[in-house]
C-alpha cells in the first residue's frame, strides 16, 4: 500500500513536462446520459495524467446549471444541450467558448419484439398504442417536440416523463409501445429495447457542449480534461456509446 | 404555576424548529411575488392543484378503508408471523418511491403479474390513469395510517371491547362503536399523515402513472418538471401546495377540535 | 330456576375447579386471595374466555356461547364506562346491541338513570362523573338489558372509603330488587358479608369454603378465612376441654369436645401481663412480641409463642406495657371466650 503511494508520488514528481502542470483532483458535472461514457473517459484520461482523479456529478444538467451557478465546486461542465451551457455562460460561471463534443440523434424505443408493430414516427400518432415521451421541459422532450413538428405528427403521448430513464424504464417493461429516446439511451438500455432509426432524427440533433468553468479549483487539470474529451480517444469512446462526431 | 421549562429541551425544540422552518422561508423569500398572482390562477396550476388535492384524498380514503382493518389485525388478532407481517408493511416507508413504483408496475402494469390479466379479461390498465396515480399515493401512504393506528390501538385498553360484548355487541359494533372511537386520534393523525405524504407524492407517481398533464400530473410532477426550466415557477408551485395543504389541514384540525368533545 | 355452572379453566400452573349454583335473586359473592381464580371464574361465566366450562340454565346450556350471546349483565371493577358516549347512550348500549329501536333504548336508558338518582346527568360524559356516579351508571348499563346473571367484579374497589360506603348500601338495595342470579367477585370481606346471600371461599382455584355470611364469619375453615374475618385461627385435636393445636400449645376450653376441630377467638379475648398472671384464665403463656399495628382504636399486637397469637388491646394498655418487638409477655385468655367445631 506505501509502496503503491511512494511509487505514484515518484511517477507524479517526473512525468513528462506536458503532464507536471496538471494532475490532483478535478470534480466534472456530467449530464446524468453522459454517465457511461464519461466513467470510461475518465479512468483513461487518470491512466493518461498520473497523479490526477477524476470526480464526477452526474445529473440532470439543468439541476447541474444551478448548481454551479450557486457556486458548487466543479471543474468542468458537460451539458446535454447548449440551452443548459448557456445558463452557465449568463451568469459568468463559464468565461471560455463551450466546444461541442458530441451529437446525439433520437430514436424509436420499442420494447423487444416491438409488440405494437411500430414502425416509424406516424405510428406515435396512434391512439391505441401507449406512447412514452420526456416532457417538453428536459432535453430530449423538447427534440422530439421539434421531430414532431417537422414531420408534421400529432403524436399522442400517454406519459410525459421527466427524464431518459424513466421512459426507458417504461419501454423495457412493455408498459408502452413506443417512445422516443437518444440513441445513446438505447444502447445503455441492453437488450431490453430495441431502437429504430427515423429519417426525421436529423432535425433534431442534439448538441452537447463542454467547459471548463472560469473558477475551476484546479484548471490545468479542467483545460487538460475538456482537451481529452475532444480528442481522438474521447470521440472513440463517445461513438462506442452512441453518439455522434460533431 | 407554571414552571420554567429546562434548557436541555428549549434549546433542540428550537433548533429543530429552525431547522424545519429555514427551508420553508428560503423558498418564500425567493418567491417571484411579482408573477405569483398570474401564475397562481394559471390554467396549468388549477388541473394540476386539483388533481392533487383529488389524488391525495382518495388515496387517503383507500388507505383508510383497507389500513384501518389492517391495523386491527395487526394490533388485536393473534396471528402467526404478526411481528413479521408489521415489519413488511412498514417496506413502503423505506423503499425509494421511485422502486416502489417500478414494483406497481410490476404486478399491476399492461405485463404486470395481475395486470395483465386485468388488461386481458377487463380490459383495464392503470398505469398512465389517474386510478394509477390514487394506488401509486396510497401504496407510498398506507404505511403512514396503519402503523399510527395500530399504534393507537395496541395502546387502547381491549377490555373496552369486552365490555361491549357482556352487552351483547357484535365484534363489528364494538369495531365501530367502541374501538373506532376509542382510536380517533390515532386514526386522524394517521389519515393526516396520510393524506400529506400523497400530496407530496412524487417517485411512485411518475413510475407507475407517468405524466399527463389533467390526467397523471399531480402538483409534485408539475414542480420537478418546471424546476428543469423554470425555477420560478417550480417555487410558485410549491408555495401553492404548501399553503393549501396547511390551509386544509389547518382547516380540518379546527373542526376537529372544536367538534363534541 | 337455578343457574348451574361447571366452571373448569386450565391455565400454566393453574386450574380453575369451581361448581356454582345460583338461585333466581340469590347473591352468591366469590370471596378469595389474589390469584385464587375469581376473575377467571367470572370470565369464564361471562363468555370472556376460552374454557371448558358447562352452564346451565332455564333447560338450556351456554356451553361455547360468546359473551355476546350470553344473557349477562356485567360491571366491571373499574367500570370501563365508553369515554366517547354520554351517560346516558352508555346505558343505552346494550339495548341497542341487542336490536331495540333507538327510541325505545333511550327510554329504557332513562328510566335506569333516573332510578340511580343521575337523570340530569343522561348528557355528560363519563369523565364528567364521580367515582360514585360512575359506579351507579356502570350497574345501570349492566342491568338495563335485564339480564339473567349480573356478574360484578369487584365493584366498589376503585371507590374511596366515604364513597363506598354510601354505594355500597346503594348497590345493595338495587341488587335486592333485582330478580335474576347475581355473582360478586371480591376480596373484600365486608362488601361480601353486606351484599352477598352466601359466600364461596375460592384458594388456589377450588372452593375451601362456603355458606352464609353469619356461618363463615364464626366458623372460618382455612387461614385465610380467618384472616377475613379478624379470627385467631388453629387446627387441633380435642379431648374433652383440652385441645392439643396441631402446630403445638395446649388450649383450655368451656365446652368438651372430641376428635379433629377448629378452634377460633378474636384477637380482643386475648390479654397481656407482663408477668405471669394469677387467678381465673385457665389459657396463660408466655410470647414475644413481633409486631405492632396501631388499628382505629385498638392496637394489635403479634406474638410469636405457642402457640402465636394476635392480640388487640387498648392503646392504654400499650402504653402502660411500653411495648416493643422482642418483648416477652403473659399471654391470657378465658376458655369461655374460645369456640371450637368439628373439622
Amino acid at each position: 500500500m506505501k509502496r503503491v503511494l511512494v511509487l505514484t508520488l515518484l511517477l507524479a514528481g517526473c512525468g513528462s513536462p506536458a503532464a507536471t502542470s496538471t494532475g490532483g483532483d478535478i470534480t466534472v458535472f456530467a449530464a446524468a446520459s453522459l454517465t457511461e461514457s464519461f466513467t470510461k473517459l475518465g479512468t483513461a484520461f487518470e491512466a493518461a495524467h498520473p497523479g490526477s482523479k477524476v470526480r464526477f456529478s452526474f445529473a440532470g444538467s439543468s439541476a447541474l446549471a444551478q448548481q454551479i451557478n450557486q457556486g458548487a465546486p466543479a471543474d468542468v461542465f458537460a451539458a446535454a444541450a447548449p440551452a443548459n451551457m448557456k445558463q452557465v455562460t449568463d451568469t459568468g460561471a463559464v468565461t471560455a467558448t463551450p466546444a461541442t463534443f458530441a451529437r446525439n440523434t433520437l430514436q424509436i424505443a420499442v420494447p423487444r419484439g416491438n409488440p405494437g408493430r411500430v414502425t416509424g414516427l406516424a405510428d406515435f400518432a396512434k391512439a391505441d398504442l401507449k406512447i412514452a415521451l420526456c416532457a417538453e421541459q428536459v432535453p430530449c422532450g423538447a427534440a422530439a417536440k421539434k421531430v414532431f413538428e417537422a414531420a408534421g405528427v400529432k403524436a399522442a403521448p400517454d406519459t410525459l416523463e421527466q427524464d431518459v430513464k424513466a421512459v426507458l424504464t417504461k419501454v423495457s417493461l412493455g408498459e408502452v409501445d413506443a417512445a422516443l429516446v437518444y440513441r445513446t439511451d438505447v444502447k445503455a438500455a441492453g437488450g431490453k429495447v430495441e431502437g429504430e432509426d427515423f429519417a426525421e432524427a436529423a432535425n433534431a440533433v442534439n448538441d452537447y457542449p463542454v467547459a471548463p468553468l472560469a473558477k475551476a479549483p484546479n484548471a490545468p487539470t479542467a483545460k487538460a480534461f475538456v482537451d481529452f474529451v475532444l480528442s481522438g480517444r474521447g470521440r472513440e469512446v463517445l461513438i462506442e456509446a452512441g453518439f455522434s462526431a460533431p | 404555576m407554571r414552571s420554567r421549562l429546562p434548557v436541555v429541551l428549549v434549546l433542540p425544540a428550537v433548533i429543530g424548529l429552525v431547522f424545519l422552518l429555514v427551508p420553508l422561508a428560503g423558498l418564500l423569500i425567493n418567491a417571484p411575488w411579482a408573477t405569483l398572482p398570474a401564475q397562481l390562477f394559471s390554467q396549468e396550476v388549477g388541473q394540476a392543484l386539483r388533481l392533487s388535492l383529488i389524488c391525495a384524498s382518495l388515496a387517503t380514503v383507500v388507505c383508510l378503508v383497507l389500513g384501518v382493518p389492517l391495523a386491527w389485525l395487526l394490533a388485536r388478532s393473534d396471528l402467526p408471523g404478526r411481528g413479521v407481517l408489521r415489519a413488511l408493511v412498514t417496506v413502503p416507508l423505506v423503499l425509494p418511491p421511485v422502486v416502489g413504483g417500478v414494483a406497481l408496475l410490476l404486478v399491476l402494469g399492461r405485463r404486470g403479474v395481475v395486470g395483465q390479466y386485468l388488461d386481458q379479461w377487463f380490459g383495464i390498465s392503470l398505469p398512465f390513469t389517474t386510478a394509477g396515480v390514487v394506488l401509486a399515493e396510497a401504496f407510498v401512504a398506507m404505511p403512514f395510517l396503519v402503523i399510527s393506528v395500530e399504534g393507537a390501538l395496541r395502546a387502547a385498553d381491549p377490555r373496552y371491547e369486552e365490555a361491549a360484548a357482556t352487552l351483547g355487541a357484535s365484534r363489528w359494533l364494538t369495531f365501530r362503536r367502541v374501538t373506532l372511537p376509542g382510536v380517533m386520534p390515532g386514526v386522524i393523525a394517521g389519515t393526516v399523515l396520510c393524506w400529506a405524504r400523497a400530496l407530496g407524492e412524487f417517485g411512485a407517481t411518475i413510475t407507475f402513472a407517468g405524466n399527463f398533464p389533467g390526467r397523471t400530473t399531480t402538483m409534485p410532477l408539475a414542480v420537478y418538471l418546471a424546476l428543469e426550466t423554470d425555477p420560478d415557477a417550480a417555487i410558485v408551485l410549491s408555495i401553492v401546495l404548501l399553503l393549501v395543504s396547511v390551509a386544509v389541514l389547518a382547516g380540518l384540525r379546527d373542526k376537529w377540535i372544536s367538534g363534541p368533545s | 330456576m337455578t343457574l348451574q355452572a361447571e366452571l373448569r379453566v386450565e391455565r400454566a400452573g393453574f386450574t380453575l375447579d369451581l361448581d356454582l349454583a345460583i338461585e333466581p335473586g340469590e347473591v352468591v359473592a366469590l370471596l378469595g386471595p389474589n390469584g385464587a381464580g375469581k376473575t377467571t371464574a367470572l370470565r369464564a361465566l361471562a363468555g370472556l374466555l376460552a374454557s371448558t366450562s358447562r352452564i346451565r340454565h332455564n333447560g338450556s346450556t351456554w356451553d361455547g356461547l360468546p359473551a355476546e350471546k350470553r344473557p349477562i349483565g356485567v360491571v366491571f371493577q373499574d367500570y370501563l364506562l365508553f369515554a366517547h358516549m354520554s351517560a346516558l347512550d352508555n346505558v343505552a348500549f346494550g339495548l341497542r346491541a341487542r336490536g331495540t329501536r333507538k327510541a325505545e333504548a333511550n327510554a329504557v336508558a332513562l328510566r335506569w338513570l333516573d332510578q340511580i338518582g343521575l337523570a340530569d346527568f343522561a348528557h355528560a360524559r363519563p369523565r364528567r362523573l364521580s367515582g360514585g356516579q360512575a359506579q351507579r351508571v356502570a350497574l345501570a348499563r349492566a342491568l338495563a338489558t335485564s339480564p339473567e346473571l349480573l356478574l360484578l367484579d369487584e365493584p366498589l374497589a376503585a371507590l374511596d372509603a366515604s364513597t363506598r360506603l354510601r354505594v355500597r348500601s346503594e348497590l345493595g338495595r338495587h341488587l335486592q330488587d333485582y330478580p335474576g342470579h347475581t355473582l360478586l367477585v371480591t376480596h373484600d370481606p365486608l362488601d361480601a358479608m353486606v351484599l352477598a346471600d352466601r359466600l364461596v371461599i375460592l384458594e388456589h382455584g377450588r372452593v375451601v369454603q362456603q355458606g352464609s355470611p353469619r356461618d363463615v364469619v364464626r366458623q372460618p375453615r382455612t387461614d385465610y378465612v380467618a384472616h377475613l374475618v379478624g379470627l385467631n385461627f388453629y387446627r387441633g385435636v380435642a379431648r374433652g376441654t383440652e385441645v392439643l393445636l396441631d402446630d403445638g400449645g395446649t388450649l383450655s376450653i368451656a365446652e368438651p369436645a372430641d376428635g379433629p376441630v377448629h378452634v377460633v377467638f378474636p384477637p380482643s379475648a386475648v390479654s397481656l401481663y407482663p408477668a405471669k398472671p394469677a387467678g381465673s384464665p385457665r389459657n396463660t403463656w408466655q410470647a414475644v412480641v413481633s409486631g405492632i399495628e396501631q388499628h382505629a382504636h385498638t392496637t394489635r399486637v403479634d406474638l410469636d409463642g405457642s402457640p402465636s397469637v394476635l392480640a388487640d388491646i387498648t392503646t392504654a394498655t400499650v402504653a402502660e406495657l411500653r411495648l416493643q418487638p422482642g418483648d416477652a409477655l403473659w399471654v391470657s385468655l378465658k376458655a369461655t371466650e374460645i369456640h371450637t367445631y368439628p373439622r
